[in-house]
């Protein structure tokens, strides 16, 4: 985390994670260690196109499903789940 | 709400479009998925170059209204498209719409692409400024175009360990291009200006055969000739340079070119009142796209003679154009890099082997849902025309998987009945 620049805080499936406003939810799952969805046979997949084509990045945000993770910067409070 | 001019896009094209358009009182709207203008080139999180920051506050500064975070899915009736934010959705009224919906890169799949950390080559570089830490990574950029170099460039700056740049185009074919960059107002030449710090790295004619870790990529193995070696590394960005996001010009059922959205010379494409520049008339940078939406702002208001001088202008850049195709066509080596089990469709898991067989992409859709998916073929729809020579179908509405709710409302608009 960068000195000096504001933070937010917000949860990864229940793990806390500060991130600078700019971050995307996208970063900050794989910042959690984490990947974004299962494949429908089960593989674990990440971002790929970082600009809200491929649809990779979906993930639960405060209870909301299949958003885009790429597209949506972190805000303080969120709760993102992924599986 | 109704407006003179709608654009759709907020990259150099439909920034230069609707900021040229907005004048003598217009009423302009700009929309845009992102939140930021600027499209994929000019992202926040980097300092922008010069030209980027006029047009940028040209639009802040401009009569514009920049809708931010829409997503455009749909075109009802001549004169009206939708979009959405989240719930909502508005219709969009106007007199002329300019397309300038830009483009996205050619991922073509290899064994082991579908795991974490394997990203496009833009991608990749578009996740580091979004935040996604890379100093002190090894990164391995592949694919094809000037982009590799400019994302290696922008990678090593903020301190990624640049373990190798692979480029499937050979050395003399990439040298006479710079060559002839030099000659050129072509901007593209940022990325071969930006690739000194990191040309020791570079390897032509040299392409990932394949990816390897456990829950996350480990590991690459790269292919020149004969040669093959595995590096070791945290990231790859992996992207064989751009297609162009014609969907929603397909929906409203503009004519295309060999891929590309066909326009004149004033960039009016085959449907009244619609205008198209950038990206998806043809893959052609930054400069080309702040020129052509130009000239499409200044013929959506009638400046005629103007967007004819433009035009000239552009018309002597066209050249740029198919010297950049032609020095980075695609090896058709790379056909062979997926295997019987690599998967293709990435939302519906579909493998090469599952496809091979198959006649076209509508058979290979019905039989095995390829295309099916959220993304609705962008990634493997390209991908297959590549792979198999298929053309993906006509497009269908939405262009974007939309909410129910927008579509209901979608049912409504067309019905004439509702304005948002
Ligand atoms: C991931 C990526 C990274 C790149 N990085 C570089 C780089 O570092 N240097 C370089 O020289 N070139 C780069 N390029 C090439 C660069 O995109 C082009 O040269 C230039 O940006 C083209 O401008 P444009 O206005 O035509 O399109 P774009 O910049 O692509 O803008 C199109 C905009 O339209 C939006 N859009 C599309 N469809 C819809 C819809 N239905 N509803 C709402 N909005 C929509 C997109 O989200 C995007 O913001 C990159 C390309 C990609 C794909
Ligand atoms: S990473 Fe492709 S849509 Fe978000």
């Amino acid at each position: 985390m960068p000195e000096g620049k504001l933070v937010v805080s917000l949860t990864v499936n229940g793990q806390p994670v500060s991130a600078t406003p700019e971050t995307t939810v996208a970063a900050a799952v794989l910042i959690a260690g984490g990947y974004t969805r299962a494949s429908v046979s089960g593989e674990p997949r990440a971002p790929l196109c970082g600009m809200g084509i491929c649809f990779e990045c979906r993930v639960w945000i405060d209870g909301r499903q299949h958003q885009r993770s790429c597209q949506i910067l972190c805000a303080p409070g969120m709760d993102v789940r992924t599986p | 709400m109704r407006f003179d001019v709608v654009v759709v896009g907020a990259g150099p094209a439909g920034i230069a479009a609707s900021v040229t358009s907005a004048r003598e009182g217009r009423r302009v709207a700009l929309v845009d998925d992102n939140l930021a203008a600027g499209g994929q080139i000019w992202r926040s999180g980097e300092a922008l170059p010069r030209n980027a920051q006029k047009w940028i506050a040209a639009l802040r500064s401009s009569e514009v209204l920049h809708l931010r975070g829409l997503q455009v899915f749909d075109h009802p009736a001549a004169g009206v498209i939708l979009a959405e934010r989240g719930e909502d959705c508005v219709a969009l009224r106007y007199s002329k719409l300019i397309l300038a919906t830009g483009a996205r890169e050619l991922f073509l799949p290899f064994p082991g692409w579908t795991l974490p950390n394997v990203f496009g080559a833009g991608g990749l570089d578009a996740m580091a400024r979004g935040g996604l830490p890379v100093a002190g990574k090894r990164v391995v950029v592949a694919g094809t175009g000037p982009l590799l170099l400019a994302v290696a460039a922008h990678l090593a700056a903020r301190g990624a360990k640049i373990v190798a740049i692979c480029e499937q185009a050979p050395l003399r074919r990439v040298v006479a291009f710079a060559g002839r960059m030099l000659k050129q107002p072509g901007k593209l030449l940022q990325g071969v200006g930006y690739g000194w710090g990191v040309r020791s790295k570079i390897h032509f004619s040299c392409w990932p055969v394949a990816a390897y870790g456990k829950t996350a990529i480990e590991s690459v193995t790269l292919r020149k000739g004969k040669k093959q070696w595995t590096v070791f590394c945290d990231f790859l960005g992996c992207g064989f340079h751009l297609v162009p996001n014609t969907e929603l010009a397909q929906l409203i059922g503009c004519q295309i070119d060999e891929g590309f959205v066909a326009t004149d010379e004033l960039q009016q494409t085959s449907v009244e009142n619609v205008l198209c520049a950038g990206e998806p008339t043809g893959i052609g940078g930054v400069e080309m796209a702040l020129i052509e939406g130009q000239i499409a702002g200044l013929a959506a208001v009638g400046a005629v003679e103007e967007a004819r001088r433009l035009a000239r202008r552009r018309r002597k850049m066209l050249g740029f154009v198919s010297a950049l195709r032609k020095a980075y066509a695609l090896d058709p080596e790379l056909r062979r890099l997926a295997a019987e089990n690599t998967i293709v469709c990435r939302c519906e898991d579909v493998a090469h082997g599952a496809l091979r067989e198959h006649r076209c992409w509508r058979d290979a859709k019905l039989q095995t849902r390829c295309g099916m998916g959220p993304c609705q073929g962008r990634v493997c729809g390209a991908a297959t025309e590549f792979l198999f020579g298929w053309r993906a179908d006509g497009v269908r509405p939405p262009v974007f998987p939309a909410l129910v709710s927008s579509l209901a409302g979608a049912n409504f608009v067309s019905g004439n009945s509702s304005e948002a």
